[in-house]
């Protein structure tokens, strides 16, 4: 029984169509992790095989060499519109940020220059708001400026599944279609629809990574589930949170809520 | 344990507890993650605050910092039945909007009311709403029991008055539970300072809430979203809002009135052959026909149709601090659909705190109110009482939604057209024979600006082409129709009013009329709108005032110079410039020949040959 799973992606799928539809120039972001996947995977079945926008990885050249070697793997087998936009170094960020947070807003920056280059108004983002508090108070249409700013408290009312598509010059939107997933439901999901996922989330030698990002701020976690269905057994007793092992999440009490307010995903 | 979740809200007023009650929730059924309470134990110690459970939930700096909640937020726990997810929704004036948009997305609600203040305004205002969002399982929380020693006739006073107000919007809680978040009294285990109360506490309440059911034996309602073509198929998509649709069904398409069979449901990576589907699934579909169909419409069988209507009423909740205005247009978006809709009427802005109601004409931030909505094309919709999904919608107003409204009552524009149009000739057999549509051109700018020589070329224009038309000049009329009128600002607003009347009867007799009158007022020319409906097209003739007062064609300006005219529009009387008008004529950019020539080309499109087709093909490519 799955109708939960069947909710769910009908919801998203509804929120594809309506990005594709109301936003102009769309791009969706690939991470390589287990959300944006799954995002792929659900545009591959909103618009009947074949993803109508570029697919962008923001890359600080920091992946481990598993995720490259999947992108480039997925890239071919799926016929994506893969673009690869390198980000900018560390020593440009902003130095007040603590430092591990500094990294990880490397990707912030990144992004700003694709959208500046491409003149994105649209990026599909695969974030869940079970994941962090902050992300849990996004909405599913989710207005930027240009600098990518998040204005967190005056975010547009959004009901019945009428979305803010309209924007003033200069300003772009987040679509964020797996808002409502969580990770136990993106992990069922995997496993019923069958989605790639890349190794390094199953566990060898007593550790897993819960949460995948680059490899000088994401550390494996303890765990001894090597196939899915451990991994599901596993998140339905675990009380250790899934970003435990990003380290900028837990550098101060705001580092995140900082992150996210100047841009980051 | 099954999967599916029940989505439950939390409102009431600010300081009701809301955020504690979560923080507890979470804390007593062991759902916090590893590391939370200390964590905000060690929030609470920098800010000099005892241990605070709202903490939990209150994300942002800013929220922590003031002690309140300002965006909704989600998190997700369970109990042994269920999973949960908890949306905690702001209850302080000023983020209603933020509560609508968590309010909106719930299964089930619980109402938070502090037991020493009762029920306060946006306890009240929240029940309202949830009741407009269609949120129909409500519980009541009385929070802070330990604050009034946890007296049962305190706790009777509260749950009675707060019972009595649901009653009148005919929502009967299913239990009034005594709290004390802040302890833990009567969340998860009863609490012994209650012996006296017998109902269940939060968890048990929880639990016995329904997901909210949808039946697919309702009327179809598929309204597209957009139409793909992948290969050589040409795919409907969309989600089934209500009802079922099977392949080989034959479908009708409001407001259109094509007709095609279902061929397939088509289905990405399913082996299987997908024979039919049902609402809330979002699907594609292929008709044996090249239809015309596009985002907007929807798809229906051909008995239990939606409503075609040009006039409903509605219930709606305004969420931005510009006022809802009669005689101002706005969007509105019923599922897929959008159609520009003019405020006709306010009949009724609502009183939360005791539900009254009185008559008025604007709708300010925050308040519910009944509204008479008139569009200029016929919508599909249906009652919200009968069809949610499709009897009910956002307003836009720009780039911004500002309300939501729900359907109430609509005038069938099939039933409608056959009262008002007594006459045995028909607007439609009018508009064939003439071979365009009647119309009204309404030509608002400063006095020099260029009206009266543009309405007149007009005029000229269309005649040549065989048109019926007629310029309706603002100086001629006062000559003889109102030549009783002078220029106060009421006589001024009659003079536009007739104006607009008759410019509705020349039009309703199959003639373009050309209307030319400074009409500065945006309020004048709103209501000639509403009197002109669907017929009415504004049209701005721009000029900069210098441009004009150089020009001064009629000697005008000079004389309101010398102070010889009072109140001349521009001089010494504003001129409002319409916000959206139909079309925008810059005098001072164009020629006189050019700005004839956009004018036709508008009034060619939007009455002529081609606007009496019922449509034209479009292809749409990925």
């Amino acid at each position: 029984m799955s109708a939960d799973l069947d909710q769910l992606e009908n919801q998203s799928i509804y929120i594809l169509r309506e990005a594709y539809n109301r936003i102009d120039k769309l791009a969706m972001l690939w991470s390589i992790g287990k959300d944006s996947n799954a995002l792929l995977w659900l545009c591959r079945k909103a618009f009947f095989g074949r993803i109508p926008f570029p697919v962008v990885q923001l890359d600080t050249a920091m992946e481990l060499p598993e995720v490259y070697e999947f992108r480039d793997r997925i890239t071919k087998e799926w016929d994506l519109d893969l673009k690869v936009e390198q980000c900018p170094p560390e020593e440009e960020m902003d130095q007040t940020l603590p430092p591990l947070t500094r990294a990880a807003a490397r990707k912030t920056e990144g992004l700003k220059n694709l959208l500046r280059d491409h003149a994105y108004q649209g990026v599909m983002v695969g974030i869940r708001r079970d994941e962090q508090a902050t992300r849990a108070k996004e909405r599913v249409f989710s207005p930027r400026s240009l600098e990518g700013d998040w204005d967190v408290k005056d975010q547009p009312a959004e009901f019945w599944d009428h979305y803010k598509t309209r924007f003033p010059e200069g300003v772009h939107v987040r679509i964020h279609p797996l808002l409502a997933w969580t990770e136990l439901d993106i992990w069922r999901y995997s496993q019923r629809e069958g989605i790639p996922i890349v190794p390094l989330y199953f566990a060898r030698d007593g550790k897993r990574y819960r949460s995948l990002g680059e490899k000088n701020i994401t550390f494996p976690v303890d765990s001894t589930a090597s196939t899915i269905d451990e991994i599901i057994a596993e998140l339905q007793v675990t009380r250790i949170p899934e970003r435990a092992g990003r380290a900028m999440d837990n550098e101060s009490e705001d580092s995140f809520e900082r992150l996210r307010s100047v841009g980051y995903m | 344990m099954p999967h599916s979740q029940l989505r439950i809200v939390i409102v009431g007023h600010v300081d009701h507890g809301k955020s504690t009650l979560i923080g507890r929730l979470l804390n007593d059924t062991g759902s916090l993650p590893d590391g939370k309470v200390e964590q905000v134990r060690e929030m609470s110690r920098k800010r000099g605050m005892p241990f605070e459970w709202a903490f939990v939930m209150d994300a942002l700096q800013a929220e922590r910092d003031q002690g309140i909640t300002i965006d909704t937020t989600q998190i997700h726990f369970k109990t042994k039945q269920r999973p949960y997810v908890i949306i905690d929704a702001p209850g302080h004036t000023e983020f209603l909007k933020n509560m609508v948009t968590g309010a909106s997305q719930a299964d089930a609600a619980l109402l938070v009311i502090d037991a020493d203040e009762g029920a306060l305004e946006q306890s009240r205002r929240h029940a309202f709403l949830l009741h407009l969002l269609g949120v129909r399982q409500v519980a009541v929380v009385v929070n802070k029991m330990d604050k009034v020693e946890f007296s049962s006739r305190r706790y009777e006073a509260v749950a009675q008055e707060i019972k009595d107000y649901l009653a009148e919007l005919g929502l009967q809680p299913k239990a009034v539970i005594p709290v004390s978040a802040r302890n833990g009294d009567n969340i998860v285990s009863r609490s012994e300072q209650s012996e006296w109360y017998l109902g269940p506490t939060v968890i048990e309440q929880l639990d016995a809430f329904r997901p909210q059911q949808t039946s697919p034996d309702q009327p179809l309602r598929f309204p597209l979203q957009d139409v793909y073509k992948p290969d050589d198929r040409r795919i409907l998509a969309g989600r089934i809002e209500s009802g079922r649709l099977r392949v080989g069904d034959t479908l009708h398409f409001s407001p259109t009135g094509a007709s095609a069979r279902v061929v397939s449901i088509e289905a990405w990576n399913h082996p299987e052959t997908v024979l039919s589907a049902q609402a809330g699934q979002s699907i594609g579909i292929t008709l044996d026909k090249r239809i015309f169909a596009e985002r907007g419409h929807i798809a229906h069988h051909q008995a239990d149709a939606p409503v075609l209507a040009h006039r409903l009423s509605v219930r709606l909740f305004w969420l931005v601090s510009d006022p809802l205005v009669v005689g101002k247009t706005y969007t509105l978006k019923i599922a897929t659909g959008e159609h520009r809709v003019t405020v006709e009427q306010v009949t009724a802005v609502i009183d939360v705190e005791d539900l009254s109601s009185t008559p008025g004409k604007a709708v300010r931030r925050n308040e519910v109110a009944e509204v008479v909505l008139r569009s200029r094309s016929p919508i599909a919709l249906d009652l919200a009482s009968e069809l949610p999904r499709t009897g009910r919608g956002a307003l836009i107003d720009g780039n911004d939604v500002v309300g939501g409204c729900l359907v109430v009552e609509i005038e069938d524009a099939a039933a409608a057209n056959i009262t008002e149009v007594s006459h045995t000739v028909s607007l439609e057999e009018r508009a064939q024979s003439n071979g365009h549509k009647g119309g009204i051109v309404w030509l608002t700018g400063l006095s020099g600006a260029g009206k009266s020589t543009l309405a007149m070329a007009l005029e000229r224009a269309l005649f040549d082409r065989g048109w019926q038309t007629f310029v309706l000049d603002g100086d001629n009329v006062r000559n003889g129709l109102n030549a009783g009128l002078g220029f106060s600002a009421d006589d001024r607003a009659e003079n536009i009013r007739r104006v607009a009347e008759t410019a509705k009867l020349f039009a309703d007799a199959g003639m373009v009329v050309i209307a030319s009158l400074i009409s500065p007022l945006k309020s004048d020319r709103a209501r000639a709108r509403v009197i002109g409906g669907e017929r009415f097209h504004e049209v701005h003739v721009a000029a900069n005032l210098a441009t004009c007062e150089e020009r001064d064609p009629k000697g005008l300006y000079r004389k309101a110079r010398a102070g010889e005219i009072a109140e001349f529009t521009g001089i010494s009387a504003p001129y409002e410039a319409p916000d959206q008008p139909e079309l925008v004529i810059d005098t001072d950019a164009l020629s006189r020949s050019e700005a004839l020539a956009r004018l036709l080309d508008y009034v060619d499109e939007t009455l002529g040959k081609n606007s009496l087709k019922s449509g034209k093909e479009l292809t749409y490519v990925i």
